[in-house]
């Protein structure tokens, strides 16, 4: 990756951090732990490996993304507006009644979005459906998925794990969103991931581990993953819960909290700054 | 017609389907030998998808399939559907407005000797807070046939209530069905019962005949579906009679003895009487024990009515 192309990433991840901080704080509350902690994977799918097309939500030929934590809806929909889907103001929206942005993402309200998700555990067993059904459908499109670290409590996900497996669903390439916490604590207080990469493998998964944040790591396992055949992919991302919301990065009270425009207001200048 | 075990005709109509449509697919629970969809598989193997022992992910999994267009029939036992999977039902297909036929086999006393844990009272009641679904519960192999393909037709989710034993046609082959539509089985004059399921259709046209050697004239419906409700059928059959008599293999509280009850509060009907399980468990036993032991008997019902009637 050049220098630029990575700038440009960067700048990027910047914008649609920005763009998601300003909406939850627009309305005064939201999950916005778990929407920083994913930001830069969807910056490098949107911006570089998923093929979609803004105009065509549902074009056949783009991949899919399934996020199957569905609360980070609001990182989901800055990077879709970022992208053209919709308005940027339309993120102003979020969770107001009538809204096509709800708190969990919902195929049938937001362009873009590929499947309803919300209750934990399920997102990663659709994805699965889809690439099952593209592949009956000779459409080689890819099928991306992200879950949480938190999320990987529920058994089916497991279910999901061993099924995918042995479908052998290689257009399947799935991220954890490991940032180690989840709404009652740390996830290794709570319900300890333990050997998370062994786990993956033992489910009969091509594994790779990337910092979360690194553009140019993300990239790189996204590009080897899809050249990977065989077996579905797990990129487990390390990451940091509220990552660049300067008010919650690394607190444990981020997965869903209030703040107001004056916090999101220092926030943004902060990574303006940084930038 | 002989008698053919539901499921054949299940599985021999999905293969129908199937074969004029590419879409169809199914998904099984490794229940594929109970459910007798290994033909379905041997034609479409590519199109037959086992995912195991995992409910809840064939339902997202159903879920995920019915977003790119394909149609699946995910099939469990009755129990584990609307319980086990109930959730991943309810979001990943129903909530999503995706078109899903989620199967629950072995209803009510069917389950036999399986026994409580497996002996479903409660999954029309479940599946009834479920918005904007289909539910229905075919008693013979016409009816059967029928819905399945108009199942197929819409595009929304769906319960379908299986009975997987051989069952004596009640229907001609050429009778047409509808979603949503009850079907008169019987004139009467006396009273009505309205039946679901083709154990409590069976028992009710049973009863209907023992009746009829006490002087009472009983209407009989076949409910057919559950959700939509067929109101109007329901409503004018009740019109008029002295008692209206609901059968049903299941808890009384939630379904059909519910459904009915609600037309009579919002729109007036005579006095009802709900045959069905009374807030119990399941248990073992065979499937005439179990009807026996629960009531549901045509004897039981001719019972409960003439208790009723002080005939």
């Amino acid at each position: 990756m050049t220098s630029e192309e990575k700038k440009h990433l960067e700048d990027a991840a910047c914008d649609i951090r920005i763009l998601t901080i300003d909406a939850i704080g627009n309305l005064g509350v939201g999950h916005i732990g778990g929407a920083m902690s994913i930001v830069e994977v969807l910056t490098v799918l949107y911006m570089k490996h998923l093929r979609h097309d803004p105009k065509q939500p549902r074009w056949d030929g783009r991949d899919r993304l399934v996020l199957s934590k569905g609360h980070a809806g609001p990182a989901l929909y800055s990077t879709l507006a970022y992208r053209g889907f919709f308005p940027k103001d339309m993120l102003y929206t979020l969770n107001r009644g009538g809204t096509n942005l709800p708190s969990h993402c919902d195929r049938n309200r937001t362009p873009g979005i590929d499947m309803t998700t919300g209750s934990l555990g399920q997102g990663l067993s659709a994805a699965s459906g889809i690439a099952l059904a593209l592949r009956m459908n000779k459409n080689n499109a890819k099928v991306f998925a992200i879950i949480g670290d938190g999320e990987s409590n529920e058994g089916q996900v497991w279910e999901a794990a061993m099924f995918a497996a042995q479908q052998k669903l290689d257009s399947l390439i799935a991220f954890t969103d490991y940032n180690k916490m989840q709404i009652d604590g740390m996830t290794h207080e709570i319900n300890d991931l333990g050997d998370i990469e062994g786990k993956w493998k033992s489910f009969g998964w091509h594994v790779l581990r990337v910092n979360g944040h690194d553009v140019e790591a993300i990239d790189n396992a996204i590009t080897e993953a899809k050249q990977h055949t065989g077996k579905p992919t797990m990129i487990i991302l390390d990451t940091i819960k509220g990552k660049g919301a300067s008010f919650c990065e690394g607190s444990l009270g981020s997965h869903n909290m209030t703040f107001d425009a004056a916090k999101a207001a220092e926030a943004i200048a902060k990574l303006k700054e940084a930038r | 017609m002989a008698t053919p075990e539901m499921r054949a005709v299940y599985a021999e109509t999905l293969i129908e389907l199937a074969e004029k449509n590419p879409d169809i697919v199914i998904l099984e629970a490794d229940l594929m030998k109970a459910t007798g969809t290994g033909v379905f598989k041997e034609k479409f193997p590519d199109r037959a998808i086992n995912v195991g022992v995992a409910e809840s992910n064939m339902l997202s999994v159903a879920g995920g399939l019915s977003a790119e267009g394909k149609i699946p029939f995910a099939a469990t036992f009755g129990c584990f559907a609307a319980r086990r999977a109930l959730d991943q039902f309810f979001i990943s297909c129903a909530y999503a407005k995706l078109n899903v036929k989620l199967v629950g086999t072995d209803p009510g006393v069917s389950a036999a000797f399986n026994g409580g844990t497996h002996m479903p009272f409660e999954d029309l009641a479940i599946m009834r807070a479920v918005p904007q679904i289909d539910i229905v519960e075919p008693s013979d192999p016409v009816s059967l046939k029928a819905l399945v393909k108009k199942l197929a037709e819409r595009k929304n989710s769906a319960y379908l209530r299986l009975h997987r034993k051989a069952l004596e046609p009640i229907y001609d082959a050429s009778e047409q069905f509808e979603i949503g539509k009850a079907k008169l089985l019987k004139n009467g004059n006396d009273i009505c019962i309205v039946a679901l399921g083709g154990l409590m259709v069976r028992e009710s046209l049973r009863a209907h005949a023992m009746l009829a050697e006490f002087g009472i004239d009983a209407a009989v419906v076949d409910a057919l579906s559950l959700k939509p409700f067929d109101r109007e059928t329901i409503a004018l059959a009740m019109q008029g009679k002295k008692l209206v008599v609901t059968a049903e293999n299941h808890q009384i509280n939630g379904a059909l003895g519910s459904a009915v009850a609600e037309i009579i509060a919002e729109q007036g009907g005579p006095r009802l009487v709900r045959v069905g399980i009374n807030d119990e468990f399941g248990e073992v036993g065979t499937e005439a024990y179990l009807l026996e032991r629960f009531k549901l008997r045509g004897e039981d019902i001719v019972q409960r009515i003439r208790e009723v009637l002080k005939k």
